[in-house]
């Protein structure tokens, strides 16, 4: 047992952190909230590219760095607390870049990890559509065989990263006649090509991070399949571990929290500090409790990756518990705001850049993507405690 | 970084299982909260000649010299088994401050006793107002040319009335700063003028009464110095804090399990509750409370198994495992029904005690406030 990360591990967050505040005194980014998943700055991905911090635990073979996954959490860790806008590699770094690896042919990884790496394909998150949500092997966009391609035809909704994308990651059935857990296969399309359209969706935030995307007869080479025709659904449960496995998932609201604390620390009501106040300490003090937890939570999806498992347990209970703190932490920093706390970013008399009403209406999101929380309890009680509907 | 127990200390943990397992069923446990005693001598004669006692201290004490991570397995099993015995009283809260804070003499003295399980320790804390702050220590310590003359009542001391020695913390000086002119005593707990009475818990784990009537001690019999005990209180606090984590962790563990084993077996409309996906989500919220628990714990046990300061993370693993406990039992009562809340069941013995356990050595307030400290609020 050991609590502490090694000397090398120390220097690799404080080179992180060096590199971030460099990037805020230049003025390149502000600090935000969910920045990871809405923050597209090719120029900043760009930078991250060139330190060799994206495919930072694949192999050196494959033009990574061969590091740890608790490394990999160091620098998100970092990058999540700076707010800083990592969303044009998050997703190719976190899981298709590890799907291509592990299931993709050598072509493939020929042709996509050397543009992932230098942050250059920036991939959309394809996965769930009007009636497969939860249910993701309900997907009905189809990929008809064709000669050398295949025909998509359907409609994605919630597309990460779909308004910015240069590929999209996508599932589609490919053989209708199969049960439906047998008939899906992975794709990376690159949605140059014709018979694509992509609209954003604005979401309760007014952010256009995600989009709808709709393929109408859309012809795509045969190479774009990734993996085994009609495995794709076992190829994607253990995706979906690594997707839901980071820090992300605790500290997407992480400005919000140092902010609000700055903000009870200097605020003064009857010429006495708000973290003065013992209602105030209370609930500050107790989201420190339970971001703790949860950051030990989540270390621990790291570990047990690092050790050659599949998180499948670890990750679906990091994520439900990580993402009940993040709502706490907005709807108690509005509580701490007061009248202000619906004031939003830009308006005269905004509090702390309005981070608080943004997290607070995003977070509603963040029990949803990537497995509903209730979702995520039946895999801990099926997987971990041996519970199901079978008994 | 690595969360995992060592193989030593997988080791230790099955042998302690097995032999707690084999020694302390239920049955004793039920036996020893109706006894006058409230523990089995041999029993206690049994864990002692398995190196318990003395796990921490070094060779030379008739100790074996393993860390406070090795003993912080030992108690999770401990909690595990809802072990009557004093242990916790005599190894966290006397032989480890004797440890800290003993001269040469009084370990060479204590130690071996202890390690051989030829004395039980407790430490004389509280008083009526029921604080861990420096300012509630009011029993005065009066000194008299060569001795110190203790009068006064110490409330919730557990295992005092089989106690062969107290260590009894006093005020010898009046201060402006509470923390100053605090002293720690080592007390022969059978000397004359003091009396005991066994308090009626939820827990029936033997919190007592102690009544100081003009008790005579030597000052050969300080540990540490004069005034200036407050430090070493502090750390006895913050360590029985983290070892009560350790019990909760095992108790909690325990309940965990049970509760999943009992949702696979009771049906209710033709089929096992464990089938329905509410029950399922209530086990699942069980588990993370418990991991959480674990890590927190184990993350705080690791800090002073280390000798780095911990003051932050024991805060945090007593506040969270405070309420997480609370809601692991809760669930478990839930799934249980009705035949949980018998005494013929076994879960009433960890309801009981986890309350008991979240109250002692500061609850989720208490630690609360430390955190609030620790983030400069």
């Amino acid at each position: 047992m050991d609590f502490r990360f090694t000397k090398e591990q120390e220097k690799f967050r404080q080179e992180v952190r060096g590199f971030l505040e460099e990037e805020l005194r230049q003025g390149n980014f502000e600090p935000s909230c969910d920045a990871w998943i809405q923050g597209y700055s090719p120029e900043f991905t760009r930078k991250v590219a060139q330190k060799g911090w994206i495919g930072l635990t694949w192999p050196e073979e494959y033009g990574g760095q061969g590091h740890s996954n608790v490394d990999r959490f160091i620098l998100t860790e970092e990058m999540l607390r700076y707010g800083a806008p990592a969303a044009c590699h998050w997703f190719a770094d976190r899981q298709i870049g590890g799907s291509i690896l592990r299931y993709g042919t050598e072509e493939q990884k020929k042709e996509l990890l050397p543009k992932i790496l230098r942050g250059e394909a920036y991939i959309g998150l394809g996965m769930s559509e009007p009636e497969a949500g939860s249910d993701l092997a309900a997907v009905k966009t189809r990929a008809t065989e064709d000669g050398d391609d295949y025909i998509l035809d359907g409609q994605k909704m919630w597309t990460s990263c779909g308004m910015f994308m240069n590929y999209i990651y996508l599932v589609a059935r490919t053989d209708p006649e199969a049960p439906k857990h047998r008939g899906i296969s992975e794709f990376v399309v690159d949605v140059s090509l014709p018979g694509i359209t992509i609209t954003p969706t604005i979401d309760i935030t007014g952010s256009q991070a995600w989009a709808e995307v709709f393929f109408d007869g859309m012809r795509i080479p045969k190479k774009c399949l990734i993996g085994e025709k009609n495995r794709g659904f076992y190829q994607i449960v253990n995706q979906l571990a690594y997707e839901r496995a980071g820090l992300e998932r605790l500290m997407a609201n992480y400005p919000l929290f140092d902010a609000i604390i700055k903000f009870a620390k200097e605020t003064k009501r009857m010429g006495k500090s708000l973290s003065q106040d013992r209602l105030i300490r209370y609930k500050l003090a107790q989201l420190q409790v339970e971001f703790e937890i949860g950051r030990l939570l989540t270390y621990r999806v790291a570990l047990v990756i690092d050790k050659g498992s599949t998180p499948t347990v670890e990750a679906a209970m990091a994520k439900a518990y990580s993402t009940t703190f993040e709502q706490h932490l907005a709807s108690t920093a509005m509580e701490i705001l007061g009248l202000y706390g619906q004031v939003t970013a830009g308006s005269k008399w905004v509090p702390i850049l309005g981070m608080a009403p943004h997290s607070y209406l995003g977070s509603k999101g963040y029990s949803l993507q990537a497995g509903a929380s209730e979702v995520l309890r039946n895999i801990v009680a099926e997987r971990g405690l041996g519970l199901s509907g079978k008994l | 970084m690595d969360f995992a127990f060592s193989e030593e200390q997988e080791m230790l943990k099955k042998m302690a299982r097995d032999f707690l397992s084999d020694k302390c069923p239920k049955t004793l446990v039920k036996e020893m909260e109706e006894d006058e005693k409230g523990y089995s001598p041999e029993l206690w004669q049994e864990m002692a000649d398995l190196g318990w006692m003395g796990l921490v201290f070094p060779e030379k004490y008739g100790g074996s010299n393993m860390t406070f991570l090795d003993l912080a397995v030992l108690l999770e099993e401990m909690g595990r088994a809802c072990l009557s015995e004093p242990f916790f009283s005599t190894v966290i809260l006397g032989g480890l401050p004797i440890l800290d804070a003993g001269s040469e003499k009084q370990k060479q003295e204590y130690l071996p006793k202890i390690a051989g399980g030829k004395a039980i320790f407790t430490l004389a804390l509280t008083e009526p107002s029921a604080q861990y702050n420096p300012s509630s220590i009011a029993v005065k310590a009066i000194a008299e040319n060569d001795d110190f003359i203790i009068s006064g009542t110490k409330l919730f001391v557990p295992n005092a009335h089989i106690a062969d020695y107290l260590l009894c913390v006093v005020r010898t000086s009046q201060q402006a700063r509470a923390e100053e002119g605090v002293t720690i005593f080592i007390v022969d707990a059978k000397g004359p003028g003091i009396s005991y009475t066994v308090l009626k818990t939820i827990a029936n784990d033997k919190l007592c009464e102690v009544v100081f009537d003009k008790v005579r001690v030597s000052k050969e019999n300080i540990l540490g110095q004069l005034d200036q005990g407050w430090s070493v209180v502090q750390r006895i606090v913050e360590r029985a804090a983290v070892a009560k984590c350790c019990e909760m962790v095992g108790g909690m563990q325990k309940v965990l399990e049970m509760t999943v084993d009992y949702a696979k077996e009771r049906k209710q409309f033709d089929r096992p509750i464990g089938s329905f996906q509410i029950i399922q989500h209530y086990c699942s919220n069980m588990a993370t409370d418990v991991d959480g628990s674990r890590f927190g714990t184990y993350q705080a046990a690791w800090m002073l198994s280390e000798g780095l300061p911990g003051t932050k993370e024991v805060a945090i693993a007593k506040a969270w495992i405070g309420e997480a406990s609370e809601r692991v039992i809760g669930f478990a009562h839930q799934i249980h029904g009705a035949i949980g809340v018998t005494m013929d069941h076994d879960l009433q013995f960890y309801t009981r005690r986890l309350k008991a356990a979240q109250l002692t050595f500061g609850g989720a307030d208490f630690y609360r406030e430390i955190v609030a400290q620790e983030m400069e609020l």
